[in-house]
């Protein structure tokens, strides 16, 4: 699907953030470096600044989240602006109004700043079509399409750690075929131009089109791991047992679960990342998510810089008036 | 129009005299804050002369401005460094250009945010004539009463100014 067009306004400037695909490394690269100085915001004692204030930004979510939407509140409200997050599960939608709809009266009520998550993979674009041209949408995660934040808070946290990318080689493990999160990252550590990028997992949880993408594949996890510098590990959902694609979790856990002995295969100063929430002893071993390599807390802070960052991008492109 | 770095440093040099006669036994604790870009290279110039404690702190108040809905964001925006505690100290905000008073109002928002000083003092190469806030200059360099189409800038390479045509973008000469 090729929707990342949308998401930049006429001038080129981001307007919306809906995917990382065609958002290019220069543009990736300045959202990295804008969230480094925002990363300084909350080391003051007063953790705010007054760039957004009086924008309302609204998180819709109508699949559920705790990290994520946590991170995009603090975000908006260091950036000084008013928050309103609608439980959707008790909300109009509910009783049948579609999401346009939704969306139309939320505008009525001057909220200019949509951050969604939806189960259906399309649904932030959809609305990134119909608003009107200062509003901003900033995709939360739709299907299994893209998560374009939790893709830059996981570059950004690379970068951090190694900053020579083009030098290092990422191992995703899990389940990728299902994870917007390994799409949108694919796409980011491509155009920053990574060493190598490597996905390990059962046959049954690998995407199609990953060769295609200049991801080489591992279905055995000690031979993918072998020297890798950053290893990003994937939520492993428990509804893929259900439809049969795996066997029984110990099993998951026996074959491609993360354990400091697999771990001993990487290069020794690897980090261990994961977007959350972990299921220990399904994808990751305790000893691993909670050890020295692990910077999986760290991805947690470094969240709320990459939103604020991207937040006060797409609000800095309302229309454009003369400059002073 | 243009003034060379020379006569700049002259201007440094009796501001540095100034500020040590203003506070007197003060002077080690003063804490010295440059305004990204061209105060933080004016604020440099004076730490070195007045060799206070601490090291130089700086502020990018990108995210203070008051025409962000206008403009948006500056696409290069660095990080403040304020490496040490602001709460009770005396500070010296340094800036290149005093013009119409939006920089250093965004700047003491800025300030305020890391603490509580004693005193702030506000110190520019240049007071233009302009002021659109209640905001003026404790030690300034020379005052320049210019045409609103004209800028005052530090030259890249060194300490100098030189006027431009905002318009243009052309140097004026004269």
């Amino acid at each position: 699907m090729v929707d990342g067009d949308i998401q930049f306004a006429p001038d080129g400037r981001l307007r919306h953030c809906l995917t990382t695909e065609g958002m290019g490394g220069e543009r990736i690269t300045e959202i990295l470096d804008l969230a480094e100085s925002f990363a300084g915001v909350n080391d003051k004692t007063i953790k705010k600044v007054p760039l957004l204030r009086g924008h309302t930004v609204v998180n819709l979510f109508f699949e559920s989240s705790t990290r994520t939407r946590s991170t995009f509140e603090l975000a908006a409200k260091r950036l000084s602006a008013d928050v309103l997050n609608i439980d959707v599960q008790r909300s109009a939608t509910s009783k049948g109004e579609s999401l346009l709809d939704t969306i139309a009266n939320l505008q009525a009520m001057q909220c200019d700043l949509f951050v969604m998550r939806h189960p259906e993979s399309g649904a932030a674009n959809l609305v990134a079509r119909h608003v009107d041209d200062d509003v901003h949408v900033i995709n939360a995660g739709d299907g299994l399409h893209a998560h374009p934040t939790q893709a830059l808070l996981d570059v950004f946290t690379m970068r951090r750690h190694k900053p020579d990318l083009s030098e290092r080689s990422v191992a995703i493990v899990g389940d990728l075929r299902h994870s917007r999160v390994a799409r949108s990252e694919i796409h980011a550590l491509r155009a920053l131009g990574v060493g190598e990028i490597r996905a390990i997992a059962p046959r049954t949880l690998l995407p199609v089109d990953l060769e295609g993408l200049g991801v080489r594949v591992y279905e055995d996890i000690d031979a993918g791991l072998a020297d890798v510098d950053i290893v990003v590990m994937l939520r492993l959902q428990r509804e893929r047992m259900e439809h049969a694609l795996l066997p029984s979790s110990s099993e998951y856990f026996a074959g491609w679960g993360l354990t400091p002995e697999r771990l001993a295969r990487a290069r020794p100063d690897a980090i261990v990342m994961h977007p959350g929430p972990t299921n220990r002893g399904v994808e990751i071993d305790s000893r691993v998510a909670d050890g020295p390599q692990s910077v999986i807390l760290e991805q947690v802070t470094n969240g709320i810089a990459i939103r604020m960052a991207v937040m006060a991008l797409v609000a800095g492109t309302a229309p454009q008036r003369e400059g002073r | 129009m243009s003034t060379d770095a020379a006569t700049v440093e002259g201007w440094l040099d009796r501001m540095a005299r100034s500020i040590a006669d203003t506070l007197g036994p003060e002077l080690p604790e003063l804490l010295i804050v440059g305004v990204h870009t061209g105060g933080v290279r004016v604020a440099r110039t004076l730490h070195e002369r007045l060799s206070p404690n601490e090291p130089l702190g700086s502020l990018d108040i990108s995210f203070y401005r008051d025409d962000f809905s206008r403009i948006g964001l500056h696409p290069r925006v660095r990080r403040s460094e304020l490496p040490f505690t602001l709460d009770d100290r005396t500070v010296l905000l340094v800036d290149d250009v005093l013009y119409s008073g939006r920089t250093v109002r965004a700047a003491l928002n800025e300030l305020f945010d890391y603490g509580r000083p004693a005193r702030v003092l506000l110190a520019v190469l240049v007071e233009r004539a302009g002021h659109e806030l209640p905001i003026r200059a404790d030690f300034s360099g020379t005052r320049l009463d210019l045409a609103p189409g004209q800028q005052v800038r530090l030259n890249r390479e060194d300490l100098g100014l030189s006027l431009r045509d905002t318009r243009t973008g052309e140097a004026i000469d004269g």
